[in-house]
């Protein structure tokens, strides 16, 4: 049976990447426990903006845990302390108890400038793709399905480190501000299958260099990524970039 | 050049000197063990590793590997400083497999360092720093290792500042080893924890040979030649033949 729980959310407000930024405090009264943390704050927004208030800025979009753009740091984790695997959206109130105060936050770092509140500019991650997050295919006749065999075994694995949905979680909890496990899980993602392994070298070079040209910090093997990953990517993905980065280098 | 330029360049010259560095303890740690056998035994290492080109040239070598760690090291934080931005969480949970050693590298790294100059003061400067500049101090005990070891561990001050100094360096190696053959690709699903149980077992080793010299000595233990090697050197000295 759903009950209902009241609970203060301190929210980040601030405008723009210069701007210093704030907590405000909202108190949200019995709200049934099977709401999920962002129907909570589609609440907390119409009470704001029925009060003549401005609502609170958080990025979503698919809301079922596809689409990497639900991305708050929720007392202290980012997308919300759960079992593992599931994103902000995927977070409910029944994790929370009555009288919590929830502090919601933005994915604070350089590489992520905030564009307003808690939404964030995750385009770094673009770019990185651009670079490299590709394979380059001769467009002609359809290929025979099964002309390319592949063992279910590197199927399974690839798909494992395609499930990554770029939402940037890893960088947030990562006190050297790395992206290794984005950019590891997008590597291994092609460098896994026959198609992708064609361009393995030059991918790995191609996004490490823009991930480092963007400024995001150097691993040093915290393990917080992983812990807080919503796709369950771990860092045998970053091992693996790191062999065909420096496999790529040595042979160079 | 990509062990300057990229990110995971710097990380394989932070692993590869690390690891250098550990053989390096692993030698140093067996070494010492003798101390516990035999003063004659552990003199003899002591000369063989005196003023000669070999092991003057190795200690060249071996400092080079921790200025190019120490200085790799702070530049590796101050990017990753940089990375991490301005702006700090209010509420921070770490999550439960996250080390502490593992965000506190340079915090351990740098008691390290202080040890290691602690050190070099308590015994190189006082055996192959004075065979190399006879001025710099007694030269009679310049090779007398194991009357080192006893005169420094037999006040329970430095005792305790090497065992603080051991920790800080257990917990370094604890995570320093499995990162490092994380950072070289030497992991994997499999590997991971088989890299961890090593890193343990090795870590352990090496302080527990480390532990177990300068406790024996600050707690009056002595090999059974001690008092008779320790007279030879004073008879020669006080002959003048040495
Ligand atoms: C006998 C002395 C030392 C040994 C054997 C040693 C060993 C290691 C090893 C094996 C690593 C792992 C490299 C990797 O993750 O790729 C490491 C990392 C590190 N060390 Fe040392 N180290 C020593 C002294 C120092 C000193 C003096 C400092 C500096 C102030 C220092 C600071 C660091 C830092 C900041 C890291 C980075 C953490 C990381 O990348 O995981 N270390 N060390
Ligand atoms: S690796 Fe995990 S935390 Fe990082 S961007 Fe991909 S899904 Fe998000
Ligand atoms: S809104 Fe799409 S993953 Fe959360």
């Amino acid at each position: 049976m759903a009950k209902n729980i009241s609970v203060t959310v301190k929210f980040w407000k601030q405008n723009g990447p210069k701007d210093k930024g704030h907590f405000e405090k909202h108190e949200m009264k019995n709200v049934p426990d099977d709401t999920s943390f962002l129907e909570m704050l589609d609440m907390m927004n119409e009470e704001l903006i029925a009060a003549g208030n401005e609502p609170f800025v958080f990025d979503h979009d698919c809301r079922e845990g596809i689409c990497g753009m639900c991305s708050l740091y929720i007392n202290g984790t980012p997308h919300g302390k759960t079992e593992r695997g599931a994103t902000t959206c995927q977070l409910y109130m029944r994790k929370f108890n009555d009288g919590d105060v929830i502090t919601v936050e933005p994915w604070r770092s350089a590489g992520f400038p905030v564009i307003k509140d808690c939404m964030v500019d995750r385009m770094a991650f673009e770019k990185i793709m651009q670079a490299g997050g590709y394979t380059s295919i001769r467009t002609g006749q359809a290929q025979d399905a099964n002309a390319i065999l592949i063992s279910k075994d590197d199927a399974d694995e690839a798909m494992d480190c395609a499930s990554c949905i770029g939402c940037g979680a890893c960088v947030a909890a990562c006190k050297n501000g790395s992206a290794m496990l984005f950019v590891s899980s997008k590597v291994s993602q092609f460098a896994l299958l026959p198609q992708g392994k064609v361009e393995a070298a030059r991918r790995a070079k191609a996004m490490v260099a823009k991930m480092d040209e963007l400024g995001f910090g150097n691993c040093t093997n915290t393990r917080a990524c992983e812990a807080v990953c919503p796709k369950c990517e771990t860092i045998s993905n970053i091992a693996r970039l790191n062999r065909e980065f420096i496999k790529a280098k040595l042979a160079d | 050049m990509w062990l300057i330029n990229s990110s995971i360049g710097r990380k394989v010259v932070m692993s590869v000197t690390g690891i250098a560095l550990i053989l390096f303890l692993l030698f140093h740690a067996s070494m010492n063990v003798v101390a516990l056998i035999s003063a004659e035994g552990y003199n003899m290492i002591c000369a063989f590793l005196g003023a000669n080109w070999y092991a003057v040239a190795a200690t060249v070598g071996l400092a080079a590997l921790v200025v190019l760690h120490f200085l790799y090291a702070f530049w590796l934080t101050v990017q990753n400083r940089r990375a991490r931005g301005n702006s700090r969480y209010e509420v921070t949970d770490t999550p439960k497999k996250v080390e502490w050693s593992s965000q506190n590298m340079l915090v351990l790294g740098i008691i390290v360092i202080l040890g290691m100059g602690l050190h070099l003061w308590n015994f190189w400067a006082k055996m192959m720093l004075v065979e190399l500049a006879p001025c710099a101090g007694d030269h009679h005990l310049a090779t007398n290792g194991v009357y080192w070891i006893a005169e420094t561990f037999s006040c329970p001050v430095y005792t305790v500042i090497y065992l603080v100094w051991l920790a800080a360096l257990w917990m370094h190696l604890n995570h320093g080893l499995w990162s490092s053959m994380q950072t070289l690709g030497l992991s994997g699903k499999v590997w991971f924890n088989r890299w961890r149980v090593i890193s343990c077992v090795v870590s352990t080793i090496i302080i527990l040979m480390f532990v177990a010299v300068a406790v024996a000595f600050c707690f009056g233990y002595r090999p059974a030649d001690f008092d008779q090697i320790n007279a030879v050197v004073e008879g020669c000295h006080a002959m003048g033949l040495c």
